[in-house]
Order: structure tokens, then C-alpha cells, then sequence
């Protein structure tokens, strides 16, 4: 029993999914008032009543909400927003107070995962132990916002409209990361990953040892900018060519060979649009114009950073 | 061989440029389809996955609010001011200063920043600010490419600090791999072995910091130029 969980936060970020699609659904100037409405309305049934409805009805509200994103039917709001000038006032009136309840998320976050684990009373825990670090920073964010509310005297309304409004610039980007999630899965129900292993293993000449180093590197970051998830490529091909190659047939480490190999993997993660959480999501976030522009200026870092796996791998799996 | 048709579809969708989010639910239909699922069942299989994934999006949900309310006040703008106190900071600097927090904070295992929680309210407008301090108003272009890479520093940071704790995902995940297998891998030596790669992604780091300053002075430098009142 806790009294804190995913669940707690599911509810409340639901509501505010609710009450961005309420707000645009009343917003007579929006420009495609109804199908935005339905769009963050399906999304917040998800995070509210997600847990309790049949999958398959949520399988064909990710499929409505899809069809939504591909036809173009979803606008931003154009709500009014402070401009410079008075922010520029608001700023200097505030001073680094304003500063606190952004500063507040991270120190929630440390303070929840050294601390909030282990307050309990009779059996009941604050914070669910399973998901601690998840649930710290969602507590951090209702904390800020307490603060920052408190600070600039606002109303709740203003930060629900503000947040609704990068809300509506993220867009449909913001489910990206649960959809691959689910697509993920489907490739490892179907066996995606055996055939990817077998492939690569039939063409290269995998019985010199170099080259099975190369080979297994090479499927990481390959097999992780397909599936855009470094953890997902770990298992198939540290199973499929790591193990069978490099430590059954060539006697290499296998701790360096994992260590090294997973890294190798997260070199992918920078390159690839399939890992929206990291690369996609961001962009929106941050109003970029080129989706593609984080990849971009991960990319010479992700090509060096695999260079030096690799010869690292190379010269340390056989020697220790 | 059948079964890689959904790695087709992505790759296909991606070159003609379709919606990312139509390619993916294209993909896993196409691949359920040919193993052997009936449509029903991948809309269930994929309802099922979304639905417990939903802790991914979370954070990101829970952060707007507040951080709207704070740049409706002025956060971004205050950034600004704190930058122009201080004559050493650059936007790479103060990048590359976020890339190394970051690293040291997944090392001990506090999981502290983020695209939402940091990123945005934080590092890309004090960055930002520390380029505006020294160049004055900066060209569309060279703000994208400062936030650009203040979201890598937080991807880069995260990424090569995390497997050096030994109780956090990757490393657990890799423990679990090797004894289902019953190979026996030290969790410390794991560790460990991901060390050097950290400090190259911070040297690498450095080196694109250092660019990225190099770069914003020659774009600044013109748009300042146009500026100057009683030019044309």
C-alpha cells in the first residue's frame, strides 16, 4: 500500500489533459477547435481511465488519436501570453526568487529518492517504492507549482493555460515515445531481433575475433537506431552475436563486452527519430523549427563516441 | 525475413516524410499482422504497452504547468540578467557545465534534470542569456542551434553518466541478462568498464561546446552589425 503513486499522477496529469482539451474546445478563435479537443481529451481519458479500460479500447484510441496527428487536424492555440515588455518587468520585480521553484523539481528529486522511500506508517508507504524516482520529480512539479503560484500570485487558471500552450506546441510528438514503446514490444512478440542477429551474423566473416567485436558493435547501434531503444537492442543482439561469438567462440569478457556494447547502443540512441523521448520530444519542446535539430548536434559527438567504443573494445575484451 | 517488414515500413515512412506517429502505428500493425495476430489482438497489444508506458510521457505532463507559469513571469528573462552578471560565461560553457552535473549526478544514482524539469526552464535560457549578454540579439538560426545543444547535453550527460551506478537500469538489466544465461559478471566490473566512455563524452562535449561558442560569435557578429542604429 502507498499513498503517492504512478497511479495518483496518471489522475492528476489526466486532468490537466482534460482541461487543456475544455480550454481549446471553448477557444471560438482556435483554428481547429474540435479535432485538437478530441485529440487531448482522447489523450487524458487515457492517463486517467488508462488503467481500468479493456486495452484493446485504448489500442483503437492510440489509433483515432493517430489518424487525428496524420491528417493535419491538430492547431496550436494562439492564447495571449505576457509579452516581452512585461516580463521584462516581471522578471526584475521577482529577481532570482524566480528561480526557486524551477530549482525546487531537482532538489525534490534528490531529497524523494534519499528519503521519501523510507517514511511509512503501519504498513503504508508515502511514496510508491517501485517507481520512486518517477513519482519524486512528479511531486517536485506539484511542489514548484505551489511555489511558483505563490510567488507571482496567479491564478491556477494562467499556469494551466501557459502550460496548455506548450502543451499544444509539443503536439502529437508528446505520445511518440508510447507508441514506439508498444511497437517495441510487437518486434520483440514477432522476433524481429533473432532475424536482425542471424543476418548480420551470415554477413561478415565473424570468425575472427576483430571482427565479431566489430559485428556486435556495429549491431548495437544499428538494431538501436531501428528500434530507437538501446535496452531492446541489448538483449537480441548481445544474445544473438555478444555471447555466442565474442565470449563462447572467442574467450572475450563478457563485462567489458556488455559495458561497452550497451554504450555502443546509446551512440544510436543520439542518431535516431526513433527515440522521440530523447530526440524528438525535446525539439518540440524547446519550439525548434528543425525537428531534427538535437540529432544534428548529437551527431558528430555519437559518430567519435562510437569510434572510441569500438577500439576500445577492440583492445580491452580479449586482454582482461 | 518476412517479419523485418515493419523495420521496411519505418525506414520507407521516414524517406517520404510521413507523420512519425502514423509510421509507427504502420509499422506494428504490418509486423502483427504477419505474425500471425489478428487486428484486434495488436490494437490490444498496443493499447496494453501504451498504457503501461505512460510513466514515459509523465514528467513531461507534469512539468508544463509550472514552467509556463514561470516564463509568463519572466524566467527566461531573468536568466538573462543572472548571465550578464558574470563575464565568464558563455552558452558553451554553461552547457558543458550542465553535461558534467548531469554525468555526476546519474553516476551516484539521482536521477536530477531532464528535458522538461531542466532543459527548458533552465539550461537553454541561461545559455541563451550568456550568448545575448556578450552578442547582443542573436539570429533565429543560432538560437535553435544553442537550444539544440543544450537538449544534447542532457542526452549526452544522462546517457554516459548512468552506467557507472551499479542499482540503476542498464546495469541491472545487463546483471539479469548474463544470470539468465548463468554466466556470472560482477555488477562493479560492468561499472566500471564504463568509465572511459564517460570521460570521452565529456571531452567530446568540450570540444562541440567550444565550437558552438566559436560559431555563435561569427553568426552574432554580422546581426549586430545590421543593428547599429543609423545604418540602413
Amino acid at each position: 500500500m502507498s499513498l503517492l503513486g504512478l497511479n495518483t499522477f496518471y489522475i492528476l496529469a489526466g486532468a490537466f489533459l482534460l482541461a487543456t482539451a475544455l480550454r481549446v474546445a471553448l477557444d471560438r478563435a482556435h483554428a481547429r477547435r474540435w479535432s485538437t479537443a478530441l485529440f487531448w481529451g482522447l489523450l487524458g481519458a487515457s492517463f486517467m481511465f488508462g488503467g481500468s479500460m479493456p486495452p484493446t479500447a485504448v489500442g483503437y484510441l492510440v489509433l483515432a488519436m493517430t489518424v487525428l496527428a496524420a491528417s493535419g487536424k491538430l492547431g496550436v492555440s494562439r492564447e495571449r501570453t505576457t509579452g516581452r515588455e512585461e516580463r521584462l518587468e516581471s522578471a526584475e520585480r521577482l529577481g532570482d526568487r524566480l528561480f526557486w521553484p524551477a530549482l525546487l523539481i531537482p532538489a525534490t528529486a534528490v531529497l524523494g529518492g534519499l528519503l521519501f522511500g523510507r517514511i511509512r506508517w503501519h504498513g503504508v508507504s508515502l511514496v510508491d517504492p517501485g517507481n520512486l524516482s518517477v513519482t519524486s520529480v512528479c511531486i517536485g512539479a506539484v511542489l514548484a507549482l505551489a511555489a511558483g503560484l505563490r510567488l507571482t500570485r496567479a491564478p491556477l487558471r494562467a499556469a494551466v493555460g501557459e502550460g496548455s500552450r506548450i502543451l499544444q506546441a509539443v503536439g502529437w510528438a508528446l505520445i511518440l515515445p508510447q507508441a514506439l514503446a508498444a511497437l517495441g514490444g510487437l518486434f520483440a512478440r514477432a522476433g524481429v531481433g533473432t532475424v536482425v542477429a542471424g543476418l548480420v551474423e551470415r554477413a561478415m566473416p565473424t570468425q575472427y575475433p576483430s571482427v565479431a567485436v566489430a559485428a556486435y558493435c556495429f549491431g548495437m547501434m544499428l538494431f538501436t537506431i531501428c528500434l530507437g531503444n538501446a535496452f531492446a537492442a541489448f538483449a537480441v543482439i548481445t544474445g544473438g552475436i555478444g555471447v555466442q561469438l565474442i565470449v563462447h567462440a572467442h574467450g572475450g569478457n563478457p563485462a567489458i563486452m556488455a559495458a561497452i556494447g550497451m554504450l555502443a547502443g546509446y551512440c544510436g540512441t543520439l542518431l535516431t527519430p526513433m527515440a522521440a523521448n530523447f530526440n524528438l520530444v525535446p525539439a518540440m519542446l524547446l519550439e525548434l523549427e528543425d525537428k531534427n535539430a538535437v540529432i544534428k548536434a548529437q551527431a558528430p559527438i555519437a559518430f567519435a563516441l562510437f569510434a572510441f567504443n569500438l577500439l576500445l573494445m577492440e583492445f580491452c575484451v580479449y586482454r582482461f | 525475413m518476412i517479419k523485418l517488414i515493419g523495420i521496411i515500413v519505418i525506414a520507407a515512412g521516414f524517406g517520404l516524410r510521413l507523420n512519425t506517429l502514423l509510421v509507427v502505428m504502420a509499422s506494428g500493425i504490418a509486423t502483427g499482422l504477419v505474425s500471425g495476430m489478428s487486428f484486434n489482438a495488436i490494437m490490444g497489444e498496443f493499447g496494453r504497452l501504451f498504457v503501461t508506458n505512460r510513466f514515459v510521457t509523465l514528467p513531461a505532463v507534469m512539468m508544463l504547468p509550472v514552467v509556463g507559469l514561470l516564463e509568463r513571469y519572466g524566467l527566461r528573462e531573468r536568466a538573462e540578467t543572472v548571465m550578464r552578471r558574470s563575464a565568464e560565461a558563455t552558452a558553451g560553457r554553461v552547457i558543458l557545465f550542465y553535461t558534467g552535473a548531469r554525468q555526476v549526478s546519474m553516476a551516484l544514482g539521482v536521477n536530477v534534470g531532464g528535458h522538461a524539469g531542466a532543459v527548458r526552464p533552465l539550461v537553454a535560457p541561461l545559455a541563451e542569456g550568456a550568448a545575448r549578454a556578450k552578442h547582443g540579439d542573436l539570429p533565429k538560426a543560432t538560437v535553435e542551434r544553442i537550444r539544440a545543444h543544450a537538449a544534447a547535453a542532457e542526452n549526452v550527460g544522462s546517457f554516459f553518466g548512468e552506467d557507472i551506478f551499479i542499482a540503476i537500469g542498464a546495469i541491472l538489466l545487463m546483471k539479469g541478462f548474463f544470470e539468465d544465461l548463468k554466466i556470472e559478471v560482477s555488477s562493479w566490473a560492468m561499472a566500471l568498464w564504463g568509465i572511459p566512455t564517460a570521460v570521452a563524452a565529456f571531452a567530446l562535449m568540450a570540444w562541440r561546446t567550444r565550437v558552438l561558442d566559436r560559431r555563435i560569435a561569427r553568426e552574432a557578429a554580422p546581426a549586430a552589425e545590421a543593428a547599429k542604429p543609423g545604418t540602413p
